[in-house]
């Protein structure tokens, strides 16, 4: 899912948003959805680029919840934490997850919360990879799950 | 003829399986040599019921649901595409009560038509309001939409009139409108479901409102969260370039408007509409001190109408119907509909428009017909995390913009929250200060700070240390976030703990302390 930082697919990235108004966000984007991250080596690229210092583009990084700047693992799990869900076993959910991969190989799964998918009267809700999932039991997300852990 | 299938691709449709159920569909309709075709339509906005599908008959739609892929065969079977009898069939979808007993206006397409088919949309009403525009001074349309009283759906309910009269009337050589998808309240989905259900409405009240203030430029600013909606809204905008909906001349006029999709990047605070612009312009999503308005001095400097995704979307039916119109409809200065959005621990949740005036019991009960768990509602948040809990007591309050203010509660974009008779208030308290504490923009003290010590002082309270002087000490840091902070962020966080402890004080005096939960959140 994620590759190593290499300066000319950087390049080329920027180079497709860079007439954009406001580019910066824009080319965040690209870069994480083609690397999977966005290397820190590439900052002093993309500052030069937009016109701004690292620390800036650093600032920038750093203050969105979505960005991140180490390859991460191999499936993240997003499990929505909000009231909608907490009031259908969220909290319960989360533990449950918790639980079931606590023995997992490192960098296969990763979880993070998430502040409402918008999947509110479906609760609750996680997200695996990119596939969003609703009314998951614990017994739901380990069916979910399991396809997974085998391949990996 | 070859018989449509309705088979939803909204989000919430997906998250329970409706493409899988798709796919089995169409094998096993070629397995059986019959002639149907699969249409991906948006949600009519029964979530419990998805995935919900639908066939068309002589005698109208027939909906079936909840729908999974291993009855389909069993469906065929019984000859559901010919609105054959089985145990999920629903019956005709506009007769079911949930559905039957709304106002929809602003939905009025979504779960009807192909969000992504123009001839369905032209075919149910779609541009009609454009073409009103179109043949009308710009004055004019700021009027339409002032007179219909339609308010900020957003949350902050200012009269979206108001707002594109100052735009209209601050000279400028470039202006923008900049459509609010950020939609980060919990507890709400009528943003997604638009978009996802009907782009073509929301790029039609955009390009209504650029003709309406001489904005040539808009950007639809949606949520990292909302692939699919990003996905359906970057298609649409390529259909209505191509069929000169919108581009250099629309529909062959002298007038132009270009559409372009933002990501946002998982931040709640960029929902406030200052943070937003700050975010467009590549920044950190940093509320900006007002004034100036961004009416005025906005995206780039220039003035730009900012609205939420139903405001927009609203604007197309005002102009084709009218004012008066839309203006029937509702209460006291709460005028037209809202998307309700029922959601949580609630049997039957889903989307609801109606008319303002219809009170939370009725939403709750004669839609939701109570929790999903079968045990008594006990609280119910209204407005998204900075909303206040409400009590059984307040049930009865007709939803009002005013009505709400009046119990220092609020209607905000419609998001309805059911919790349970096992929910803890004191815990949902802390998780509104930890929410304000992990998304603060930082600007100002009494947010940055306040809500930090907010879930520290609500951890003693919990851990049952030193009650009497924490609650104070609780209070006064709410007092000093409410009347200190520059935004809603930091000046409502408070409306959900100080309802919860004034109308669920027992929450707070428990005997034993449960664990916080402080690891995960
Ligand atoms: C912390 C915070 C978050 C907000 N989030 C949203 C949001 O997600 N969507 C939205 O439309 N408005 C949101 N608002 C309200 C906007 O600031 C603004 O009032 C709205 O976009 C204006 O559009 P409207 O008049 O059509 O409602 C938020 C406000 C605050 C203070
Ligand atoms: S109230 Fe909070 S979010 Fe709003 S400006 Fe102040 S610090 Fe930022
Ligand atoms: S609160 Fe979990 S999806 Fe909205």
């Amino acid at each position: 899912m994620s590759a190593a930082y290499n300066p000319q697919k950087v390049a080329e990235l920027i180079s497709a948003q860079i007439n954009r108004p406001g580019a910066l966000l824009p080319i965040l984007h690209a870069i994480q959805d083609e690397l999977g991250y966005i290397p820190p080596d590439s900052v002093t690229q993309i500052a030069a680029a937009v016109n701004l210092t690292r620390a800036d583009v650093h600032g920038v990084i750093t203050f969105y919840h979505h960005f991140h700047t180490t390859p991460p693992a191999w499936h993240t799990i997003h499990v929505c934490r909000a009231e909608a869900c907490q009031s259908m076993g969220a909290d319960r959910l989360a533990e449950h997850v918790e639980r079931n991969l606590a023995n997992s190989p490192p960098n296969v799964f990763e979880v993070q919360p998430v502040y409402c998918l918008g999947l509110c009267a479906n609760a609750p809700a996680i997200m695996i990879n990119e596939q969003l999932h609703a009314r998951v039991t614990p017994e739901k997300f380990d069916r979910l799950i399991g396809p997974l852990a085998d391949k990996s | 003829m070859s018989i449509p299938i309705f088979v939803p691709r909204d989000s919430a449709a997906l998250a329970m399986g409706s493409d899988v159920v798709a796919q089995r569909i169409m094998i096993e309709a070629k397995q059986r040599g019959l002639d149907v075709h699969v249409v991906r339509n948006g949600s009519r906005g029964l979530l419990w019921l998805e995935p919900m599908i639908e066939v068309q008959t002589d005698h109208g739609r027939i909906a079936f649901g909840p729908v999974d892929d291993t009855d389909i065969p069993g469906l065929f079977d019984a000859h559901f595409h010919e609105g054959g009898t089985h145990p999920l069939a629903l019956g005709p979808t506009d007769e079911i009560p949930f559905l039957k007993q709304q106002e929809r206006l602003t939905f009025a397409r979504v779960g009807v038509t192909d969000p992504l088919s123009l001839a369905d949309y032209l075919a149910h009403d779609g541009f009609q309001g454009l073409h009103t525009a179109l043949q009308a001074e710009p004055d004019h349309i700021v009027r339409i939409v002032t007179e219909s009283g339609l308010r900020g759906r957003g949350g902050a309910a200012f009269p979206t009139g108001i707002k594109w009269h100052t735009v209209r009337n601050t000279p400028a050589n470039q202006k923008y409108i900049v459509c609010n998808a950020d939609e980060g309240d919990s507890g709400t989905f009528a943003d997604r479901m638009l978009m996802e259900g009907d782009p073509f409405a929301l790029i039609e009240g955009m390009t209504i409102a650029a003709l309406a203030v001489g904005a040539t430029q808009g950007y639809i600013y949606v949520r990292s969260e909302y692939p699919q909606a990003i996905l359906i809204l970057n298609k649409a905008i390529t259909m209505a370039q191509q069929a000169g909906y919108i581009g250099a001349h629309i529909l062959g006029s002298e007038k132009q408007f270009e559409l372009e999709v933002r990501k946002a990047a998982g931040s709640y605070v960029c929902g406030e509409e200052t943070a937003m612009l700050e975010s467009i312009e590549g920044k950190r999503g940093i509320v900006r001190a007002k004034p100036p308005l961004p009416a005025i001095t906005g995206l780039f400097g220039k003035p730009t109408v900012i609205n939420n995704v139903i405001s927009l979307a609203s604007v197309p039916i005002i102009l084709a119907k009218g004012a008066d119109f839309y203006k029937n409809h509702g209460l006291g200065r709460s005028r037209g509909t809202l998307p309700f959005q029922l959601a949580g621990n609630v049997k039957q949740g889903g989307l609801i428009e109606k008319a303002f005036g219809i009170t939370l019991r009725e939403l709750l009960y004669d839609f939701g017909g109570g929790t999903a768990s079968g045990r008594p509602i006990k609280a119910v948040q209204v407005g998204g995390p900075l909303g206040s809990y409400l009590p059984e007591s307040h049930w009865d309050t007709p939803m009002d913009y005013e009505a709400f203010a009046a119990l220092q509660a609020t209607v905000g974009h419609g998001g309805i929250v059911v919790h349970d008779d096992t929910a803890d208030l004191a815990k949902l308290a802390r998780y509104a200060m930890k929410f304000c504490a992990i998304e603060s923009c930082g600007k100002c003290t009494p947010c940055r700070i306040g809500a930090t010590r907010g879930v520290e002082v609500m951890d003693k309270i919990i851990g049952n240390q030193d009650r009497p002087a924490q609650i104070e000490l609780l209070r006064d840091l709410c007092d000093t976030m409410l009347n200190g902070s520059l935004c809603a962020m930091g000046g409502m966080t408070p409306f959900p703990v100080l309802s919860a402890l004034n109308h669920f004080p027992h929450d707070f005096q428990k005997e034993n302390a449960a664990t916080t939960g402080e690891h995960h959140v």
